[in-house]
């Protein structure tokens, strides 16, 4: 099950990568619901490829796509971008704070240094 | 970026950042969350040459972080592969995430950027390593607040 929820997040992650993706997400947000051939309208690619990049989405459960009559339309599924969210924060917490410690030795070793430097000219 | 970014600037000239990140002595002064003691910290500081941390946590816990350094280039880049052998986080299982650290001289100090990956394809993270970070913060503006886990 952890295997798996690690599997996800990568595939969510692969999805995010491309910046084509990231603009219908982006589009997405600010449009509750759309057809796909107006989702694909500002792109300069072809749909075919408009609907390669909605099946990677779709597999990285980014996005939903329910059929309405003729159309087709595409919701954004925000949970696997929480969950992408909740990875990032993670290892800000992690980090951030190791970093402030990491920074705080260097400098302080840096000020040794230079302190030292200054006694050897100073003398 | 495909992971988690951080640019910090330090007020110390590269060659003593580099060592508080490549020598034992100096991996333990801040390595981990929070500000306790690192248990123990190894490191064989070239191509190949792998690196342990034990480190504990404020719950109680011990964890060790372990990888493989992958480049080393003194004193602006440092990539390595990073895996947990004890503890860490639940969803993490064993996988191997990237770490790379460069540094950038700057007015007297340096501006490390830090950024640790996820993605279990080092090769692929490394190939896409632009443009990402600032398109995710706005997706994260939207999506971050209230996001409940999942598990």
């Amino acid at each position: 099950m952890v295997n798996h929820q690690a599997a996800e997040l990568d595939r969510v992650f692969s999805a995010l990568v491309d910046p084509t993706r990231r603009a219908i997400l982006a589009r997405l947000e600010t449009e509750e619901s759309l057809s796909i051939g107006a989702l694909a309208q500002p792109f300069a690619i072809k749909l075919p490829a408009v609907m390669k990049h909605l099946d990677v989405l779709g597999d990285a459960g980014l996005i939903t796509r329910s059929k309405h009559g003729r159309t087709v339309n595409v919701r954004l599924a925000p949970a696997p971008l929480r969950e992408a969210v909740d990875w990032l924060a993670r290892y800000q917490r992690f980090w951030e704070p190791a970093l402030d410690r990491l920074a705080a030795h260097a400098e302080a070793k840096e000020a040794e240094v230079r302190a030292a430097e200054a006694e050897e000219t100073g003398e | 970026m495909t992971g988690f970014t951080v640019v910090r600037h330090i007020a110390a000239r590269p060659s003593i950042v580099f060592d508080a990140l490549t020598i034992a002595d100096g991996i333990a002064s801040w390595w981990g969350p929070h500000a306790l003691p690192v248990v123990h910290a190894e490191i064989d500081a070239r191509v190949g040459g792998g690196y342990r941390v034990h480190f504990r946590t404020l719950d109680g816990r011990d964890h060790q972080a372990v990888g493989e350094i992958l480049e080393i280039d003194p004193p602006t880049r440092l990539i390595m592969t990073y895996r947990y052998t004890l503890g860490g986080e639940p969803i993490e299982d064993g996988r191997v995430s990237l770490i790379q650290i460069d540094l950038a001289p700057v007015d007297g100090g340096v501006d490390l950027t830090f950024n640790h990956t996820g993605l279990a394809n080092a090769e692929s993270v490394v190939s896409h390593t632009n443009g990402w970070t600032g398109a995710l913060d706005k997706l994260v503006q939207n999506f971050g607040a209230g996001g409940e886990r999942q598990t």
